[in-house]
């Protein structure tokens, strides 16, 4: 079987401060990292090669030369091949952009490595936006059929069976080749590098695939150009009112006046 | 694209198994009506289900001009494939200038699908909608880099605008429009699209908690220790009607399941009350929760950021103060038990 992982390079959200003077966001010094659900995603892809060792699996990132590193993270992790998609024509994209640009590499890539996937790995969302939207859109780019947010897969002959967790429950269900799947975090943690593979994949060489390389590209679907929505301004959210503290030392006092701003919220449900 | 843009405004109501509407549905109708008025167009329910007549009606009480009901035995359970490929459908025929949907798994899921087929643009997981005057948009605010920021974002030149909107932020409100055209539509599609299987439902009782539609949540953090502190959350969450929630880190230490994880990796709630008890307040576990209507933080560290976003906090140990407060609850609520049977 051949999977495709598509993985981005992202802020390391836990290590963005906001300046308090300005309400701007400080990004010196952040670390970018492997977005944390497409390290999911390889694992739930080395999980199946790991019962069928002939699987291939190929990571490919679109993002600026840098995020070549997070390709060979994943090279030290499970994959045997990885690309990377820059060009400055890709610059900007929304997730309908970046959605068509993989489309257009994955199709290229089938190409020249001359297989064809049968599925499509994605994290369910990426941190620095959340948006959870390349995965779906990157299935209707492709026609494939999807599912998202699930745990782990198991291949089987003509369809790939997911764990999918849902708001109310979690479902065993079968998605039919060729399929985009979404994963988000399972209930193990995924595996580390290996040492010999990290000094192998240090080595390796990342094809950079650019718009010149996809024939039939349309550039006017890609880039800041090409996306749909536009950022109209950003802002730092101050909402809500620094709050009242209660510090005294009376537990009994606290708990007294703790239920009776609870009991207000109960009345409130009764009336409204 | 070939769009004769209408000026309606469309709601996605998702409706359950058993036909009922699902309330994060309901909940855009307020938003919708004011943004619909803004656009001088109507405001159009649509619903997807089978056997929904009794959900028709009940949309009909939250100030739909238009219902426009996809009915039948292929729509009775979700399926990314059939709701996508419906939903496009009727947007092409319609035109409306935008359809608000709730931020669920499958709301998540199927608007994307929607959106790439119409090439339009999407703007997921919305905290607020409202109407950008400048430019006759929808204006969608989101959080973004991990909570960290807002973002303001429109789609224009592009329709439908299309968005979705966290359950919870908005409250609904019953609103009776004079008359209601209520539309059924065939929508007649490709056989077979459906690809997807279901071969098994599992309803673990961890999982069944709706943290997403619960009105109370106690959550707990580090602070609470261990295992069985979180069992005096849940007793908490009893005494008040809620349910239990948790940080990473309490996950983490395997307290609890990742099933009741708040935050950027976990579940977005907005209850009518949090209370954190023992959670630092990462902007991570905060970006799931800030939007509650109030927050109470139960913390012994006075510097502890999540006293930044409460309305009320509290300095001291959970251990004490937790089973205080159900004792309080559990012993007014005997009173007033006693009173009326007097
Ligand atoms: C990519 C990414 C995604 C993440 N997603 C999430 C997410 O979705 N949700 C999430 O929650 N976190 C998430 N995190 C983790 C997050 O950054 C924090 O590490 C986590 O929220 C901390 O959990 P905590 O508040 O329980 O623990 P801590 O930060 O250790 O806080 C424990 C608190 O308990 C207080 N305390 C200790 N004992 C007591 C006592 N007896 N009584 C009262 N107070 C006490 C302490 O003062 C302290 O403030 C994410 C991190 C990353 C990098
Ligand atoms: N620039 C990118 N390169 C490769 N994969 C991406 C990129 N952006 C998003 N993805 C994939 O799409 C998923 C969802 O991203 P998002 O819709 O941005 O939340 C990520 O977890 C990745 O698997």
């Amino acid at each position: 079987m051949n999977i495709i992982v598509c993985v981005k390079q992202v802020p390391d959200t836990e290590e963005i401060k906001i300046d308090p003077g300005s309400h701007s966001l400080i990004r010196e010094g952040i670390p970018n990292i492997l977005n944390p659900y497409d390290g999911y995603a390889l694992e739930a892809a080395a999980e199946i090669k790991d019962k069928n060792p002939g699987t291939k699996i190929i990571v490919v990132s679109m993002g600026p030369s840098h995020a070549e590193a997070v390709l060979r993270e994943c090279l030290s992790i499970a994959a045997d091949g990885a690309y990377l998609v820059t060009d400055k024509a890709f610059a900007g994209s929304d997730t309908y952009a970046t959605s068509y640009v993989l489309s257009q590499a994955i199709k290229y890539i089938q190409k020249i490595e001359d297989i064809t996937f049968h599925a499509i790995f994605c994290g369910k969302q990426a941190i620095d936006g959340d948006t959870a939207q390349v995965g779906p859109e990157l299935a209707e780019h492709m026609g494939y059929s999807l599912a998202t947010c699930c745990l782990e897969a198991e291949e089987k002959e003509k369809e790939l069976i997911v764990l999918q967790e849902t708001e109310a429950c979690r479902k065993l269900i079968g998605v039919a080749y060729p399929c985009v799947i979404t994963f988000t975090k399972p209930d193990h943690d995924p595996r580390f590098p290996t040492f010999k593979r990290k000094i192998e994949a240090r080595k390796a060489v990342i094809p950079h695939i650019s718009a010149k390389d996809i024939e039939g590209i349309d550039l006017s679907c890609t880039g800041i150009k090409g996306s749909p929505t536009k950022v109209k301004r950003i802002f730092v959210q101050t909402g809500r009112k620094e709050g009242v503290i209660l510090e005294e030392e009376n537990i009994e006092e606290i708990t007294r006046k703790l239920y009776s701003i609870i009991a207000l919220i109960g009345e409130e449900e009764k009336t409204g | 694209m070939d769009y004769k843009k209408s000026n309606d405004l469309w709601v996605f109501i998702e409706t359950k198994e058993n036909g009922a509407v699902n309330s994060s549905g309901l909940e855009l109708m307020n938003p919708g009506l004011k943004i619909a008025e803004k656009l001088k167009g109507r405001l159009v329910a649509v619903l997807f289900g089978d056997a929904v007549e009794k959900a028709v009606r009940e949309v009909a009480e939250y100030g739909a001009d238009q219902i426009i009901v996809a009915e039948g035995e292929q729509y009775r359970e979700y399926s990314a494939d059939i709701y996508a490929a419906a939903l496009s459908c009727l947007l092409k025929k319609y035109a409306p200038a935008g359809i608000l949907m709730a931020a669920t798994n499958n709301g998540r899921e199927m608007s994307p699908r929607a959106a790439c087929r119409l090439k339009t643009g999407l703007t997921a997981d919305c905290t607020d909608v409202g109407f950008d005057e400048e430019t006759g948009c929808l204006l969608w605010t989101r959080p973004t880099f991990g909570g960290n920021l807002m973002a303001c974002i429109i789609c224009q030149n592009h329709w439908p605008q299309m968005g979705t909107i966290r359950p919870g932020i908005y409250k609904k409100e019953k609103m009776n429009k004079e008359h209601v055209d209520v539309i059924r539509e065939a929508v007649v599609l490709e056989e077979n699209i459906d690809r997807i299987k279901v071969y098994e439902t599992m309803y673990e009782e961890k999982i069944t908690v709706d943290l997403e539609n619960a009105e109370i949540i106690v959550a707990g953090g580090k602070g609470v220790g261990s295992a069985k502190g979180f069992q005096m959350l849940e007793d908490l969450a009893k005494t008040l009607g809620g349910v239990v929630g948790a940080s990473r880190g309490a996950v983490e230490n395997g307290w609890i399941s990742h099933a009741y994880q708040v935050g950027q990796t976990g579940r977005m709630v907005s209850p009518k009350l949090y209370i954190a008890c023992g959670i630092s307040g990462a902007i991570q576990h905060m970006a799931g929760m800030s939007s509650s209507d109030m927050i109470i933080a139960i913390n012994q560290d006075r510097e502890a950021p999540i006293f930044k976003i409460a309305d009320y906090g509290i300095v001291g140990d959970v251990q004490v103060i937790v089973p205080a407060l159900t004792k309080i609850i559990l012993d007014e609520k005997r009173k007033k038990l006693c009173k009326r049977d007097k």
